[in-house]
């Protein structure tokens, strides 16, 4: 069995890469996803059914197609690539960064479905108990809302995190395929079953994306009903 | 003025339109349902932004359309009772209380912790959580919650109307201490003719979106015109009285009112404590001579003053005992029958076993060991 343990520096390369990129792009996502949740949950305005679609995009679009266009629009030489390379110093394109980017666009409709839902389910009367007890918006969406849906934030970032795990094909089209930098999980197995001699390490980093996929959906089942009991919500 | 209203704005079918103004310890806003008074309360809450008017709440205006001034809830500082409690499910009974004074300027929290803890008796429950309490008791930490944000103005929107009879016999006796031991003004809805009669100092009679009547509590209750037709039997004249004794053989407590002595069951206050009654109409009757041989205990003496026509055979006889107003509802026949007219001397009769929990305010409940 010593085969199954004995991974070689950059099989760990690949599992640790994989878990900084799936963790960046889960939190960086959390922010954007909560306020959009907000909007299309709340929020009464033309083009609503328009942003709803755009959100939603990633999940119908091939993956080669979402990874083109962050390659059209967040490589060196795309507008925006080019405005954060220079105002701000980050750049996307062939670094861990890019594929941390191309993680977070395609796990983001889960996400913000995810926290729609909860949202949508929080009974607005108790919010507007709070106001009438001096909270401000935005100490109210603080101390009620947020305490309210958390159930519903864990079930997105978790879910977010689970498809940053096994993104592939919006990676390997934005940011490659190169080992140490945006070499993860999916693409190094990939690359495992392209040359001869290499289902062992396939294999080995088969199973560990399955154990780390089943700790991360076990985690946010007991998170969620610890949460959820310590509400008492029926 | 506790608060001034002059409001018109469009509510489905409902066009309300409405001018009081009241400067009542509890001014209840008492009208059938839809007739627009939680639309009203939220209004001065903040919750609802009307069409077109004024809104004045402890000599500050929170809203003057034609000014362009809309005081936003969070600013208003006016405490709001919900009917159904809305507390915070996430937040013990502890954090529910306390949630309120964090946002209430150091220099205007005048509202204590164990005071109120003490005040509404919830001082067992602070370590539960708002889904582990009973009705009776969510609404009394609601109560609580309020009065901890150190609120100028309390409204009450129906906080009794979603509990049985045995929860609102309750929370009543604490919301009379909230009206007699604390300063704040209170703005109370309801429908229910027991709890305005109960607890109001004044009241504002909506109808349709209007106001049909408003002033104080006795006046307003003797006008049965005004109630809505199926509370029209619980409508009666309001008394405010004294504890004189208690009978303890017979099980009976003696009320001192201007009108004369009345008898009513035992009630669990001390001697000297006020206890406001309400006579209901159709519980009264009426006598010609002193009546003898009767079973009745309270005999009334007074003389006619009033004289309405009620609804189907009814009349409705008003009596002036003694400066108190007693009303009785009768038969036109009974009418004839003893020739009533104004001016005409005779005797309000109420039988002592008329009185009950809904129209005594019997205050606490003496503990145990008393």
């Amino acid at each position: 069995m010593n085969w199954l343990l004995d991974l070689t520096p950059d099989e760990w390369n690949a599992v640790r890469l994989s878990i900084k990129v799936a963790t960046v792009a889960m939190i960086a996502s959390l922010p954007p996803g909560i306020l959009i949740a907000l909007v299309l949950a709340r929020g009464q305005f033309w083009g609503k059914t328009l942003l709803n679609g755009l959100v939603h995009l990633p999940l119908i679009l091939p993956p080669v197609v979402v990874g083109y266009l962050l390659l059209l629009s967040f490589g060196r030489r795309g507008p925006a690539g080019a405005f954060l390379a220079e105002h701000f110093g980050i750049v996307f394109s062939f670094r861990w960064t890019g594929a941390a980017l191309a993680c977070a666009v395609m796990g983001f409709p889960l996400m913000v479905r995810a926290i729609r839902l909860s949202i949508e389910a929080v009974d607005r009367r108790i919010e507007a108990a709070a106001g009438t007890l001096g909270a401000n918006p935005l100490w109210v969406f603080g101390t009620i809302t947020l305490p309210l849906i958390l159930p519903g934030l864990i079930t997105g970032a978790i879910l977010s995190f689970a498809k940053a795990m096994g993104e592939f094909g919006a990676t390997i089209t934005f940011v490659s395929n190169i080992p140490n930098e945006t070499q993860t999980l999916p693409s190094a197995i990939y690359t495992f079953t392209q040359v001869p001699g290499g289902d062992a390490g396939a294999l080995r980093l088969t199973l560990i994306s399955i154990v780390i996929s089943m700790a991360a959906l076990v985690a946010s089942e007991v998170l969620a009903r610890r949460v959820g009991k310590r509400m008492d919500i029926e | 003025m506790t608060v001034a209203l002059d409001i018109t704005h469009r509510l489905g079918d409902l066009g309300l339109d409405v001018r009081f103004g009241s400067a009542g310890r509890l001014t209840a806003l008492f009208g059938p349902s839809g007739s627009g008074k939680t639309t009203l309360i939220n209004m001065i809450a903040g919750l609802i932004r009307p069409e077109k008017g004024r809104i004045e709440a402890d000599g500050r205006v929170l809203v003057d359309t034609d000014a362009g001034l809309f005081v936003p809830k969070h600013k208003r500082r006016i405490g709001m009772v919900f009917q159904d409690a809305r507390l915070f499910p996430h937040m013990s009974v502890a954090s529910n209380l306390r949630y309120g004074r964090w946002f209430t300027p150091a220099a205007e929290r005048y509202a204590d912790m164990n005071a109120v803890v003490d005040l509404l008796g919830i001082g067992p429950l602070l370590d539960r959580r708002p889904a582990k309490l009973s009705g009776g008791e969510k609404q009394r930490v609601a109560i609580g919650r309020a009065l901890l944000a150190s609120p100028r103005l309390l409204l009450m929107d129906e906080p009794l109307a979603s509990l049985d009879d045995a929860r609102k016999a309750e929370i009543l006796p604490y919301i009379e201490r909230l009206r007699d031991e604390t300063k704040i003004p209170i703005v109370y809805v309801s429908h229910s003719i027991p709890e305005v009669a109960r607890l109001a100092s004044d009241v504002v009679v909506l109808a349709q979106g209007k106001v049909a009547a408003c002033g104080p509590t006795g006046a307003i209750m003797q006008r049965l015109d005004l109630l809505p037709a199926e509370e029209r039997g619980e409508g009666g004249a309001v008394l405010d009285t004294a504890v004189l004794r208690h009978d303890e053989v017979f099980g009976m407590t003696v009320l001192g009112s201007a009108a004369g002595d009345i008898r009513v069951p035992l009630l669990a206050v001390p001697v000297g404590a006020p206890v406001r009654i309400r006579i209901r109409a159709r519980d009264v009757m009426i006598a010609i001579e002193q009546p003898t041989g009767l079973s009745a205990l309270n005999i009334l003496p007074g003389r006619i003053v009033a004289i309405e026509p009620g609804e189907g055979p009814t009349v409705e006889i008003g009596m002036d005992c003694n400066g108190a107003t007693v009303l009785a509802r009768i038969t036109e026949q009974s009418r004839q029958t003893l020739k009533l007219r104004l001016g005409r001397k005779a005797y309000a009769v109420v039988k002592t076993v008329s009185f009950d929990q809904a129209n005594t305010s019997a205050g606490l409940p003496v503990e145990a060991d008393g």
